[in-house]
């Protein structure tokens, strides 16, 4: 193999692996040394993104046809298993690596700024750092098993992450919930990886995707149940109903962790995962309406639940969950460079509003904190009116909503319309396309709505901050809003990645994702959509999103909006939705109270303190003392019974020799 | 020569030094069974000898020397213990008793 730049690719998860380790000593030796930490964290992030520019430039330079797999060392030879740890490159991992390289050094730039007086800074920058490096060796991984370490890796950092300010109980609780939550998925995961085996009898990338054709019965039930078990490791990491409730709960750690983490990177992981394994989902079709279904109704449900969060946050998350819901739409359609497409422009707009929101919470956390209030800096209700103190947020912001909520010629519109148009095409081959094509949009309707929302109430109409607050209300340092500024320019212009033959563009994205994609669209029912049906999908698309707009500035009146203290409890169906349509309620009912009942009752107090202590530790203890009162008693310390056992023995064992 | 009457011996020597050293209490007789027993076992090693070669007569010294030595040690105890507790009557010996 000759050398090439590609070769620095084991650079690329190893410095911010470098990062965690110094940043990490730094933690706990000295936790003070602020500006070392936040020129490690940040240079380790910068540069990686340097090198994976880098390698990608070699990548496109060289342009092969199969992907470039970097074999270091065997991990697991046992038998037929031979596991190496080996990195890819591909154009698919390559598109991975520079949005997680790229929005990651933005939003750790922006972190030095929002956490610059916290007192665990150090640790934070460790975490962060190791979510990096686990995050890499997810999109690189050569094979499942390494792809699942860093799986499971960031699960890990997502967990310490959320419960950062682990001193209150309910952030701590909630990260708690998304560990747990993503076991439930994990464990579909390495079901499937177990099913992969025993069928193809390798767990690489390619040997899996070169002989998955061969092994597999298209629409089998062999690959329909490894394909259904990956969606459910999908569902946990990637907040897909049933496994969604945890990401609203992560909202409890620091605003850019939402934001990396959240949003950009690590929630993507799920659609990555179907988007690498393509081929197999072609395979099994009832699958791939599984997962397109799902991510249809995902889309909607979480739509929903958005339109009545009061914390800025909330609604953010809960759209972060709904724009995954399209991303699985797109993917499940067979439409993998859509739903790609859709997953690096989500990480421009997505990342730029929670670090919009981040910059806001961080005036009024700031002008609370001035006046020693104690107000909600997150409520909605206690803002409004804040464009005038925070100019840049705001123009930035609204580039984003308008992105999210596809307004051409943002770059929402095009990842978004190609996803829907891709949906209702496919409706032309099976009907129920047609079915999660109208979900989809309609869920662009509410998008549009609930995002106008949030901003009007936040930055326009009266503010409701508070008179003795106000004064101290502006804007972020340059360190924060530097990083909004990148990320305005990419949110704004990102549709030029794959800008479609419909609009004179090249689709770029497509035909760079094509080694990865064509394998599998070739098993596909061909589906053609007309230029004129793409024209007029499209002109449905900017009307909805239009009207969900104009009908938020029509339908809500920020003037009449009370502070959160003074507001007034929600009534009717608006309750419903603001309490997230009871499914946290109806999941404690019937899934946590019966799980606690039963170890309460039964595993604690029966099986554990009657069988283990009580037969085992206790019965062990008993029997032994039992046993040592008899060899006791068989002690009377008269030599003559002594001598008179040894002979018996020695008569014994004398007749047993002589027989 | 003579092999079976030897061995015949030897047997009821071992037998009559067992059946002291059951029965018997006093230290000293039964330390005297224990002799008779391995003289016992001396007088095999003999008979054997007759047969099978010189290495039998070769035990018999080291058996020999190995009773001796027993023998020194063996009295030094018994010697200790009736110092100590004016008897020699091992049921009252029992300080091992569990």
């Amino acid at each position: 193999m000759t050398h090439t730049a590609m070769d620095l690719v084991w650079l690329i998860p190893i410095l911010p692996l470098l990062g965690f380790v110094l940043n990490g000593t730094l933690a706990l030796v000295r936790p003070a040394a602020k500006t070392a930490v936040s020129v490690i964290g940040v240079s380790v992030l910068v540069a990686a993104f340097a090198v994976a520019v880098v390698v990608v430039r070699a990548l496109v330079a060289a342009h092969p046809a199969a992907p470039v797999v970097f074999t270091y060392w065997q991990w697991m030879p046992v038998g037929t298993l031979q596991v190496n740890a080996a990195l890819q490159v591909d154009p698919l991992s390559a598109v991975m690596l520079l949005v997680v390289t790229g929005v990651g050094s933005l939003i750790h730039i922006f972190s030095v700024g929002y956490m610059r007086e916290d007192a665990g800074y150090a640790r934070y920058f460790a975490c962060l750092n190791l979510f990096v490096f686990f995050m890499l060796t997810l999109v690189l991984g050569a094979s499942f098993p390494v792809m699942f370490v860093g799986w499971e890796g960031v699960g890990l950092c997502s967990y310490l992450l959320i419960g950062f300010w682990f001193n209150e109980q309910i952030n701590a609780d909630a990260g708690k919930k998304a560990f747990i939550v993503n076991r439930i998925g994990d464990f579909g995961f390495l079901v499937a990886m177990l099913l992969l085996f025993q069928h193809a009898g390798s767990l690489d990338f390619t040997s899996v995707f070169g002989t998955a054709p061969t092994v597999f019965r298209a629409g089998g039930p062999v690959i329909t149940a490894i394909t259904l078990f990956l969606f459910l490791g999908c569902t946990g990491k990637s907040a897909q109903i049933p496994l969604y409730t945890w990401l609203p709960d992560a909202m409890q750690g620091p605003t850019p962790v939402s934001a990396l983490i959240h949003a950009a990177t690590m929630v993507t992981a799920g659609v990555y995962l179907v988007a690498r394994c393509n081929l197999l989902f072609a395979l099994a079709p009832i699958s791939s309406a599984v997962v397109a279904g799902i991510g249809a109704l995902t889309a909607l449900f979480a739509a929903t639940i958005a339109l009545k969060q009061w914390d800025i946050k909330r609604v953010l998350a809960y759209s972060t969950v709904s724009q995954l819901g399209y991303m699985f739409l797109g993917v499940g359609t067979g439409a993998t460079v859509a739903g790609i497409f859709h997953l690096a422009t989500h990480a421009f707009f997505k990342a730029l509003l929670f670090l919009g929101s981040g910059s806001v919470i961080y005036a009024m956390h700031h002008a609370y904190h001035a006046i020693h209030s104690h107000e909600d800096a997150q409520d909605m209700r206690n803002m409004g009116g804040l464009k005038d103190y925070l100019p840049w947020t705001w123009v930035l912001m609204w580039i984003a909503t308008l992105a999210i909520a596809g307004v051409p010629p943002l770059s929402g519109f095009f990842s978004k319309d190609e996803i829907l148009g891709a949906a209702f095409a496919r409706g032309g081959v099976q009907p129920v396309w047609y079915l999660f094509w109208a979900l989809g949009l309609a869920s662009a309707l509410l998008t549009a709505f609930y995002m106008t929302r949030l901003m009007r109430y936040t930055f326009h109409g009266p503010n409701r901050t508070g008179e003795p607050a106000r004064p101290h209300l502006h804007e972020a340092p340059w360190v924060m809003t530097g990083p909004l500024l990148a990320l305005g320019a990419l949110s704004a212009l990102g549709g030029v990645l794959n800008l479609p033959a419909l609009v004179g563009g090249g689709a770029r994205l497509e035909h760079w994702l094509a080694p990865v994609t064509e394998a599998g669209a070739a098993l596909l029912p061909a589906h053609e959509a007309s230029r004129g049906t793409e024209w007029a999908l499209i002109g449905v698309a900017v009307a909805v999103a239009l009207a969900g707009m104009v009908g938020a500035f029509r339908l809500l009146q920020p003037e009449a909006l009370l502070p959160a203290r003074l507001a007034p409890a929600e009534t009717g169906f608006a309750r419903v939705l603001w309490r997230k349509w009871y499914v946290d309620e109806l999941y404690d009912a019937v899934i946590v109270r019966p799980i606690q009942w039963l170890s309460r009752e039964v595993l604690w107090k029966i099986v554990d303190v009657r069988l283990v202590d009580g037969a085992g530790v206790n019965g062990a203890a008993a029997t032994s003392r039992a046993l040592g009162w008899i060899g006791s008693k068989l002690q009377t310390g008269q030599v003559g019974f002594y001598v008179a056992v040894f002979v018996a023995g020695v008569l014994v064992v004398l007749r047993l020799a002589a027989r | 020569m003579l092999l079976g009457p030897s061995l015949a011996v030897a047997a009821v020597l071992f037998a009559i030094g067992v059946a002291g050293v059951l029965i018997r209490r006093n230290a000293i007789v039964i330390f005297m069974c224990v002799e008779l027993m391995l003289n016992a076992v001396n007088l095999t090693f003999i008979a054997f000898a007759q047969r099978l070669g010189v290495a039998g007569q070769i035990f018999v010294f080291f058996v020999m020397a190995v009773a001796a030595a027993e023998a020194a040690v063996g009295l030094a105890i018994i010697l200790a213990i009736y110092r100590h507790r004016e008897s020699i009557d091992l049921r009252d010996i029992n300080l091992l008793k569990g």
